[in-house]
C-alpha cells in the first residue's frame, strides 16, 4: 500500500469551546504528513464516531478541557466497541487529572496528554502505536 | 468486528449497507492501485444510476453550507446522498486538513447519507485522485445523488466539469469588487449558478453582474465552452440550457429547495437531449486517459532501476539536459530493459 | 521631552558604545540568542534610551492619573487610595458547594465575587438537557433558575459586594436572576453592583461560546447596555474582554487591538440606538489577561488607556472624562499554568499578577497552581489569593502611581504596541469591521496562526517553559485535587424538576410568550426576561424560546 495515508480525526466532543490545542495539533498534524478530518467544537459522541466511521481514520484525537472526560469518553469507547471500532487508535488530550489517566487507559484510550505536550510528543506516539518508521512527512520527503 | 481485508467481502458487507465497509472501500481506491482496479471492476455494473452534481466556489461562499442545505433538500425528497468534500492537501508534508464536515452537522445520524473527506494528493484540478472511484463506489452503494464539494481555491476548478452532471457554481457578495466565478474561470462550466448569501449588502449587485456576464455571452455559455477546452469541436446542444442565477441563504435553507429543483431539471434536461449522452462520453474518455496515465507512467517505473529518476532529475537541476530530453531518454531505457522488480 | 541635542548626544554615544564596548564583549561571550523577542514575538533592542522616546510628548501622552490621556492610570491617588479589588473567579457543582466557597474566600479576605458557571448554563442549557451530558458543575457552578440564584447568593451583603459574573451567550437572563433575587431580599436594583461579561463578540473571535448569530447577539447586548443606563447605575453592563483572545493563542498586540476594536463596536452599536454616549460609556469595563511577559503586558496596559481615551474623546465625542477611562480586571494567564510540577504555576501567577499591578489593574483574579489539572482546591485557591495580598502588602510596589512610568523601555513598547493596535483597526476597518471580519475569520486565523507559531517555538525549544521543554522531571509533584460532592448531579436535577411543578406554570408560559413577542418586535428583552425568570421559567426555556427566534450560529474550521 504504497500510497496509503494515515487517516486522523481531530475532535471536540462536548460543550466547550476552546479549540486552540486541538487546532494546533491538527495543524502540526498535517505539517507531519496525516491527512487530519477536523470535525469541530460541541459534537457529540455519536457524531464523532459516525464521522470516524465514514472518514475510515487510523486514529481518533479527542480534546476535552472542561472535565466532562469521565463521561464523554466512555461513551464514545462503546459505540467504537459497538461498531467493531476498536481496533481505532484513540488519543485524549486536555485538562485531565492523574487519577483519570489510568480509568482512561483501562477503557482503551491509548494516550493522554496534559496542557504542555510538545506536538511531536503527540506525533511521534502516533507513529510508534502504527508501527511507522518515521512520520508520513518524511517517508513522502524521501519517496 | 473488525473490518476484513479482502475486497470481495468488503463488497458484500458495503452492499448489506455497512458504513465501515463502505469507507474502508473508498480508502481501499484513494491508497492503492491495483485493488483499486479490483473495486472498480466489481462495481462498475451497479453503476450509472447517481446523479452527479458539483459544487465549486470561491472560499467563503458557503459551499459546504449550500451542500448541507441540498442534501437535507434531497433526504426530504427521499432521496440518498452521497456527499464529497475536497481540500488540498499541503505540497510540503503531504498531510492536510480537512475541515468541510463542521458545517455539515445537521446531517449526523442519518443512514441515507455518506460523507466523506478527500485530499487532492497531488492533482491540481480541484478534486481529489480517485474522486471517479469514489464516485462510482457511492453510486453502485446507491446513493442517487451525490454531492462533490471542490477545493474552491486558486484557477484549476474545470476538472468538476467532466466528473460532475450538473455543475453549481457558488457565488456571495463582500468577497471583492469581480464575480469571484471570472477570477477562477469557471463561468463558463456553471449549469446553475447560485448567489449564497443573499441577505448580504451586495447580493443584488453580484447578482446583476452575473446577469450581465451572462447576457454578455450567453452563446458560449449555452454552448457549453468548457467541451471546447476538452474537445476540438463544440457539436451543437439540440435545445439550449440557460444556466439559471438563483438567490439562497443557506445557513437557512432559504431558496435551496429551487436549487435541487434546478438541478432535477437539468438532470432532465441531460436525459432528454444528446447533451446527457455526450457528456458521458466526456466523462469516460477523461476517465480513461487517467487511468491509461496511471497505468503507462507505472509500467514505465517498473522497468527502470529505482534510482534512474533522481539520476536524471539531478542531471535537469544541474542544468546538463533539458526536461524533454531527460523524459526521453528515461523511456528509452525503459523500452530496453526488461522489468526488473 | 528631552532635549533635541541631548538626544543626538545621546545617540552618538549608544553608537560608540555598540561599536566598541559591546563588540568587544561579544567577541569574548556571544549573546544566547540572535534576537531577542517577547513572549508574542515582538523583538527587542538590547538597550533602550531617551533616543527610542525622544518623540514622546510628557503631557500629550502621558499626563497625570485620573486625567487625560490616563496613560500612568485611571485614578488620581491610584493604589494609595484604595487597593485594587481581590476578585477570585470561583464556580464549581451545584449552588450549595459554590455559595460556601464564596463564604471562605470572603472569610480569607476576598473582596469581590466572580462567578464561574458551568457550560450547559454558559450554552443556555438546564442541568438536565441532553447536550449538557456530563457537564454539570464541571467548569462552573450550574444554574438553571431562580430557584438556584437564591441559593447561590444566599447570605452574600449583595448591598455591599460587587459580583462579576462571567456569562456571555444567556447573560441578560442570568443578570435577570440575580436583580430578582436581590429584590426579593429587598435590595432595589439601583443600588446593585457588579459586572456581567456580556462581551459576545469575542466569544465569536476567540471563546466560542455563542449561540446566536451575531445580529441578534449585538442586539442583546444592547438592549443589557441601555438597561444598565436607565435601571442599573452602579452596573457594568459588559466586560469588554481580551481574555480570551490571549488564551486563545493571540499575542499581546492582538488582544489590545481586538479587544479595542470590539470596544469601539458595542459603543457603535449603543450609538446607533440612539443612547447618549455618556449616558452609558463610564459604565464599560474591560478584562485583560496578565501573560508571562512582564513588560509587554504592563505596556499593554498603558497603551489600552492610551487608546481608549483618545477614541472616545476625539472620534466618538464622549464629554464625560469618566467615558474616556478604562477601566480593568486582569486575570493571571490560565494558558501559561503547567500540568508539570504544577508548584511552579505559584511563582508564574505571583510574576504576572505583579505585572497587572505595575500595568494599573482595579481588579484582579490570581490563578491557582493546580489548574491545568482540575478545578482549583481550597488550598490553591488560598495561595492565590494570599500572592495578591503580599503583593499588596509587603512589596511596596503600592506606593507610588505608575513606577515604571518614565522607564525607556516601557515607554517605548507601549508607543510601539499602541500603533501596531493602529495598524490593526485600518486592517478591520478595511474588511468592514469587526462583525464582517468575524465572518470572513479574520480574527480566528489571525489567532491561530499565532498559537501555532507559540507551540512551534516550544516545540523547537527556542521558547523554554520550565518543568515542559526544560528542566523536566519525570515524578510527578503530588498535589491534592478538589473533591466535588457526588450527590451534586442528583441533587441539581431533583431541584429543578421541583421547580417546574411547584411554580404557577401558566403564569410561566405566558411570561415566555412576552419573551417571543419582544424578540420578534425589537423592544428591549430585559424587562420580559425579568418577568419570566421572577416567574422561575428556567435558564433552558427562556434561552429556548430566543434560539428559535434568532437561530444558532456556526463557523467554519479556520486555521
Amino acid at each position: 500500500m504504497a500510497n496509503r495515508k494515515i487517516r486522523v480525526l481531530v475532535a471536540k466532543p462536548g460543550l466547550d469551546g476552546h479549540d486552540r490545542g486541538a487546532k494546533v495539533v491538527a495543524r502540526a498534524l498535517r505539517d507531519a504528513g496525516f491527512e487530519v478530518i477536523y470535525t469541530g467544537i460541541r459534537q457529540t459522541p455519536e457524531a464523532i464516531v459516525e464521522a470516524a466511521a465514514q472518514e475510515d481514520v487510523d486514529v481518533i484525537g479527542l480534546s476535552i478541557l472542561s472535565g466532562a472526560h469521565m463521561a464523554l469518553v466512555p461513551k464514545i469507547m462503546r459505540l467504537l466497541k459497538e461498531r467493531g471500532m476498536d481496533d481505532v487508535l484513540v488519543l485524549v488530550g486536555g485538562i485531565i487529572p492523574d487519577e483519570d489517566v489510568p480509568k482512561l487507559k483501562a477503557l482503551g484510550v491509548k494516550g493522554v496528554f496534559g496542557p504542555g505536550t510538545l506536538t511531536q510528543d503527540i506525533i511521534d506516539f502516533i507513529c510508534r502505536e502504527l508501527g511507522l518508521e518515521t512520520m508520513p512527512a518524511m517517508a513522502a520527503a524521501q519517496s | 468486528m473488525h473490518l476484513p481485508d479482502a475486497v470481495d467481502t468488503l463488497i458484500s458487507l458495503a452492499r448489506e449497507g455497512d458504513m465501515r465497509a463502505l469507507a474502508r472501500l473508498i480508502s481501499v481506491v484513494e491508497n492503492d492501485g491495483t485493488q483499486a482496479r479490483q473495486v472498480v471492476e466489481r462495481l462498475f455494473p451497479h453503476t450509472g444510476r447517481a446523479h452527479i452534481v458539483g459544487i465549486t466556489g470561491a472560499p467563503g461562499t458557503g459551499k459546504s453550507t449550500l451542500v448541507n442545505a441540498m442534501a437535507r433538500v434531497y433526504r426530504q425528497r427521499g432521496h440518498r446522498v452521497g456527499i464529497i468534500a475536497i481540500d488540498p492537501t499541503s505540497p510540503f508534508s503531504g498531510g492536510a486538513l480537512l475541515g468541510d464536515r463542521v458545517r455539515m452537522r445537521d446531517l449526523v445520524g442519518d443512514p441515507g447519507v455518506f460523507i466523506r473527506s478527500m485530499a487532492t494528493r497531488g492533482s491540481l484540478g480541484g478534486l481529489a485522485h480517485a474522486t471517479d472511484d469514489v464516485v462510482l463506489i457511492l453510486d453502485a452503494m446507491g446513493y442517487e445523488r451525490i454531492l462533490i464539494e471542490t477545493v474552491g481555491v486558486g484557477q484549476a476548478e474545470v476538472d468538476i466539469a467532466a466528473s460532475a452532471h450538473t455543475v453549481i457554481v457558488v457565488e456571495a457578495p463582500g468577497l471583492g469588487d469581480d464575480v469571484q466565478a471570472i477570477k477562477a474561470g469557471v463561468l463558463e462550466i456553471a449549469d446553475i449558478f447560485v448567489v449564497n448569501k443573499a441577505d448580504r449588502e451586495g447580493a443584488d449587485r453580484t447578482f446583476l453582474a452575473l446577469q450581465t456576464m451572462l447576457g454578455l455571452g450567453p452563446r458560449r455559455v449555452q454552448h457549453h465552452g468548457r467541451t471546447m477546452t476538452v474537445h476540438e469541436e463544440a457539436p451543437a446542444p439540440d435545445r439550449a440550457w440557460t444556466p439559471p442565477i438563483l438567490k439562497t441563504v443557506a445557513t437557512r435553507g432559504e431558496g435551496v429547495d429551487a436549487v435541487v429543483d434546478a438541478v432535477e431539471q437539468h438532470r432532465e434536461h441531460l436525459r432528454t437531449t444528446h447533451e446527457g449522452q455526450r457528456r458521458e462520453e466526456i466523462r469516460i474518455r477523461r476517465e480513461l486517459y487517467r487511468i491509461l496515465q496511471d497505468a503507462l507512467l507505472s509500467r514505465l517505473m517498473e522497468r527502470l532501476p529505482p534510482s534512474s529518476l533522481d539520476e536524471v532529475i539531478q542531471q535537469v537541476t544541474s542544468r546538463s539536459v533539458d526536461p524533454y530530453t531527460a523524459a526521453q531518454q528515461l523511456i528509452a531505457r525503459a523500452e530496453t530493459q526488461p522489468v526488473t522488480r | 521631552m528631552y532635549d533635541k541635542e541631548e538626544v543626538t548626544r545621546v545617540r552618538e554615544a549608544k553608537e560608540r558604545w555598540e561599536e566598541t564596548t559591546v563588540q568587544q564583549a561579544l567577541a569574548r561571550f556571544p549573546e544566547r540568542y540572535e534576537t531577542f523577542t517577547t513572549v508574542s514575538g515582538q523583538p527587542i533592542r538590547r538597550l533602550y534610551t531617551p533616543d527610542d522616546v525622544a518623540d514622546m510628548d510628557y503631557l500629550r501622552d502621558l499626563g497625570m492619573p485620573g486625567e487625560y490621556p490616563f496613560t500612568r492610570g485611571p485614578y488620581p491617588t491610584m493604589y494609595r487610595g484604595r487597593l485594587w479589588t481581590m476578585r477570585m473567579f470561583a464556580g464549581f457543582g451545584t449552588a450549595e458547594e459554590t455559595n460556601r466557597r464564596f463564604k471562605y474566600l470572603l472569610a480569607e479576605g476576598e473582596t469581590g465575587l466572580s462567578i464561574a458557571f458551568d457550560l450547559p448554563t454558559l450554552y443556555g442549557y438546564d442541568t438536565d438537557a441532553p447536550e449538557a451530558e456530563g457537564e454539570f458543575g464541571k467548569c462552573g457552578v450550574a444554574v438553571s433558575s431562580l430557584r438556584d440564584m437564591e441559593i447561590l447568593l444566599d447570605g452574600i451583603p449583595l448591598d455591599k459586594i460587587t459580583t462579576s459574573m462571567t456569562i456571555n451567550s444567556p447573560a441578560a437572563v442570568i443578570w435577570a436572576m440575580y436583580i430578582i433575587a436581590a429584590e426579593k431580599r429587598g435590595i432595589p436594583r439601583r443600588q446593585l453592583g457588579g459586572t456581567i461579561q456580556n462581551d459576545i463578540l469575542k466569544e465569536y473571535i476567540a471563546q466560542k461560546e455563542y449561540i446566536f448569530p451575531p445580529e441578534p447577539s449585538m442586539r442583546l447586548v444592547v438592549d443589557t447596555i441601555e438597561f444598565a443606563a436607565n435601571e442599573m447605575p452602579r452596573w457594568h453592563p459588559i466586560s469588554i474582554s481580551g481574555y480570551h483572545i490571549r488564551e486563545a493563542g493571540s499575542t499581546a498586540v492582538q488582544e489590545l487591538a481586538f479587544t479595542l476594536a470590539d470596544g469601539f463596536t458595542y459603543v457603535e452599536a449603543a450609538l446607533e440606538r440612539g443612547l447618549d454616549i455618556d449616558s452609558f460609556a463610564p459604565r464599560l469595563s474591560f478584562f485583560f489577561n496578565v501573560h508571562n511577559d512582564f513588560f509587554e503586558e504592563i505596556a499593554k496596559f498603558r497603551a489600552a488607556r492610551r487608546i481608549w481615551a483618545r477614541e472616545m474623546r476625539e472620534k466618538y465625542g464622549a464629554k464625560n472624562p469618566r467615558s474616556w477611562t478604562l477601566r480593568f480586571h486582569a486575570q493571571t494567564a490560565g494558558c501559561t499554568l503547567t500540568a508539570q510540577q504544577p508548584e511552579n504555576n505559584v511563582v508564574r501567577v505571583a510574576i504576572q499578577a505583579l505585572a497587572a499591578v505595575l500595568g494599573g489593574a482595579q481588579s484582579l483574579h490570581t490563578n491557582s497552581m493546580d489548574e491545568a489539572l482540575a478545578l482549583p482546591s481550597e488550598l490553591a485557591v488560598r495561595i492565590a489569593l494570599r500572592t495578591q495580598q503580599i503583593i499588596a502588602h509587603e512589596t511596596g510596589v503600592t506606593n507610588t502611581i505608575d513606577p515604571l512610568g518614565g522607564s525607556f523601555y516601557v515607554e517605548s513598547l507601549t508607543n510601539t504596541m499602541e500603533s501596531q493596535a493602529y495598524d490593526y483597526f485600518r486592517k478591520i476597518d478595511a474588511l468592514g469591521g469587526v462583525i464582517p471580519a468575524i465572518e470572513k475569520g479574520f480574527f480566528q486565523q489571525e489567532i491561530a496562526e499565532a498559537a501555532f507559531q507559540y507551540q512551534m517555538e516550544v516545540d523547537a525549544k527556542r521558547r523554554i517553559i520550565v518543568g515542559v521543554n526544560e528542566y523536566v522531571e519525570d515524578t510527578p509533584m503530588e498535589i491534592p485535587l478538589l473533591e466535588m460532592d457526588p450527590q451534586g448531579y442528583e441533587r441539581q436535577v431533583a431541584r429543578l424538576r421541583e421547580v417546574r411543578r411547584t411554580r404557577d406554570n401558566r403564569e410561566v408560559l405566558k411570561a415566555l410568550r412576552e419573551v417571543r413577542r419582544a424578540a420578534r418586535n425589537g423592544t428591549n428583552l430585559m424587562y420580559p426576561i425579568l418577568d419570566a425568570v421572577a416567574a422561575y421559567a428556567t435558564l433552558g426555556e427562556i434561552m429556548g424560546v430566543l434560539r428559535e427566534e434568532f437561530g444558532e450560529w456556526e463557523e467554519p474550521a479556520w486555521f
